[in-house]
């Protein structure tokens, strides 16, 4: 089972993983919470929030290139951001003939402070993931007063998504080995044909989940299980916790204050 | 094969930052309402079993989300799954497996913000399923043919209905002109509807072949008002789409004056033309008028499509 290319933990003995998984969800939001409040063109808190998180980064033994590559996922949505250049009125900097389009020294303000704001948000987001075995994420949400369902469906979902994916894996394989094609000779059917064929997959895919999640329940049954799921760790938050929280939010504020008052 | 490729983000999964605060809370607080009624009414109707079958249900989405089959010039069709879910598993069930899936794809492989994921759980786990189930039971007791291009139809206008409704949080966000980015987001989605509803139709062929019993099972349910939610949010999609992509002006308009915008933006190009039928003039009608005769191709192509779907199958054990 191949699962490296979807799980984004990285194992290390740091000061950052072994922080309570609590503490890493609540300060990955306030930074998400922070980048989402600052004011367009604050690029000194901007900065500053990227040079913590490179900090941290360091702190934590992740490789910056890893976290990098990572974080380029936001590219593809710039798409949706690149009018704001030419649609926000102000200062006009360049004026192109063809297209036949205006660019303005705020549009190119706020393109640049949305990307900056989505690319360091992402930077905090792969940090938790990379920092936080799975497990432990699940324990940390179930602190967080999430309902206890939701969070032992999604446990359930981590635990059988790679099974399932497998699963997927197969029926494509076998898609793959029973749709012999010569070269220079179009091979398969017309449009329906295909759809049809991936179709049956997703069908197919569908009744053997059922068929497990009814196979588990019987499982979970005969052990006991009554409707919810129990866990032996305690998951207390420690003076080292509490500090790294108190320490975040003074960042934080920091940062907050460089963006309002010394932009 | 080469999975990273399904993993890569989605025109309709919004990454933090692109989204306003407001905005970001508002669909975060319609989500949280809708998804905790989804858990309460799950746990009604399957009890001790909800959380392994919707766990496992999640999970089938996810994996489902890779099965993908070649469309013309190296594109592929792709299932985002919504709308099937709703159909196979009951709006309720359907809601809560897309908010896992939504949230598992954000919290552990950054496909989608955490901030913003209340609008992503609205636009794809919840518009999908409201649009799937409504539009499927209408036509409850019809023949087959009929139910799968129901179904197929529900897929593709749900896909839409994401697309419209991320521009728009995009727009109210100060993030995008909608000048621009409607039309290419609609324009885009309405050919990713194509593999959406094509899959759909594709997999409830299947299932009514193969398991109809599970199909028949969410006949019991009172229908009338799903029916009326999914027909009426299919229409204000039907309708607002080709309007708001040609002329975005009047609904810059309204917004400004009611406050929801600060700034009357104007952008001075436009990347694609108006969609507008030239015998009848650049006027509303006509836009109306091209978004229903959109409407019935692609409804001929889902109907056509569900016909030869329908139709008794080469014996293939996959």
């Amino acid at each position: 089972m191949k699962t490296i290319s979807l799980n984004l933990y990285q194992a290390r003995k740091s000061s950052i993983h072994s922080l309570d998984p609590r503490a890493k969800i609540i300060v990955t939001v306030l930074v998400i919470f922070s980048n989402a409040l600052l004011p367009d063109g604050t690029w000194l808190a901007f900065g500053i929030t990227w040079g913590v998180l490179l900090g941290v980064t360091y702190l934590a033994g992740i490789p910056f290139k890893f976290l990098f590559s990572r974080s380029l996922i936001v590219l593809p949505f710039a798409f949706a951001a690149v009018t704001t250049i030419f649609s926000t009125p102000g200062t006009p900097l360049a004026a192109l003939t063809y297209p036949p389009v205006t660019i303005t020294v705020p549009g190119l303000t706020r393109f640049g402070s949305i990307m900056l704001r989505s690319w360091l948000s992402v930077q905090a987001a792969i940090l938790l993931s990379a920092t936080t075995p799975f497990p432990d994420l699940v324990h940390a949400l179930r602190h967080l007063k999430i309902p206890p369902i939701l969070v032992s469906i999604i446990s359930f979902m981590y635990r059988y998504l790679f099974v399932l994916i497998d699963e997927a894996k197969r029926l494509l394989r076998a898609r793959a080995s029973r749709s012999a094609r010569l070269p220079h000779r179009k091979g398969g059917g017309n449009l329906a044909w295909n759809a049809k064929n991936s179709g049956s997959l997703v069908g197919q895919l569908f009744l053997r989940s059922l068929e497990r999640s009814e196979r588990i329940y019987q499982a979970m049954q005969s052990r006991g299980f009554q409707g919810n799921l129990l866990t032996l760790n305690p998951h207390l938050m420690g003076v080292a916790d509490w500090l790294a929280l108190m320490a975040a939010l003074m960042v934080l504020s920091v940062i907050q204050a460089c963006g309002r008052w010394w932009a | 094969m080469n999975f990273s490729l399904s993993l890569t983000p989605k025109a309709l999964h919004i990454p933090d930052g692109f989204l306003s605060l407001p905005v970001a809370l508002i669909f975060w607080a319609i989500a949280i309402l809708l998804v905790g009624i989804a858990v309460r009414r799950t746990r009604g109707e399957l009890g001790e079993r909800q959380i392994p079958v919707m766990g496992l249900m999640a999970a089938f989405i996810f994996a489902a989300q890779m099965i993908n089959f070649p469309v013309a010039g190296g594109t592929s069709g792709h299932l985002l799954g919504g709308a099937l879910a709703a159909i196979v598993l009951g709006p309720w069930a359907g809601i809560l497996v897309m908010t896992t899936v939504v949230g598992v794809q954000a919290l552990f492989f950054q496909d989608g913000g955490l901030m913003v994921m209340g609008a992503n759980i609205f636009n794809m786990g919840i518009l999908t399923a409201l649009i799937g189930y409504g539009l499927y039971r209408s036509v409850e007791n019809q023949p087959k043919g009929l139910k799968l291009a129901l179904a197929g139809l529900a897929a593709w206008i749900s896909v839409i209905a994401g697309a419209l409704s991320t521009s728009l949080q995009l727009w109210l966000s100060g993030t995008s002109s909608l000048k621009i980015v409607l039309p290419a987001m609609l324009g885009v989605h309405a050919l990713i509807g194509l593999g959406e509803a094509l899959i759909t139709v594709g997999a409830l062929a299947f299932l009514f072949q193969t398991r109809p019993d599970l199909l028949a099972s969410q006949n019991k349910q009172h229908s009338k008002g799903w029916i009326a939610v999914g027909g009426l949010i299919s229409l204000a999609v039907v309708f607002i789409s080709p309007l708001a992509s040609a002329s975005p002006d009047g609904l810059e308009r309204v917004a400004t004056n009611m406050g929801f915008i600060a700034k009357g933006a104007d952008a001075p190009y436009q990347i694609l033309p108006d969609y507008t039928l030239p015998f009848l003039g650049e006027t509303s009608l006509s836009t109306i008028a091209a978004g229903f005769i959109g409407l019935l191709i692609v409804g001929g192509i889902v109907v056509g499509a569900a016909k030869l779907l329908a139709s008794p199958p080469v014996s293939e054990q996959v």
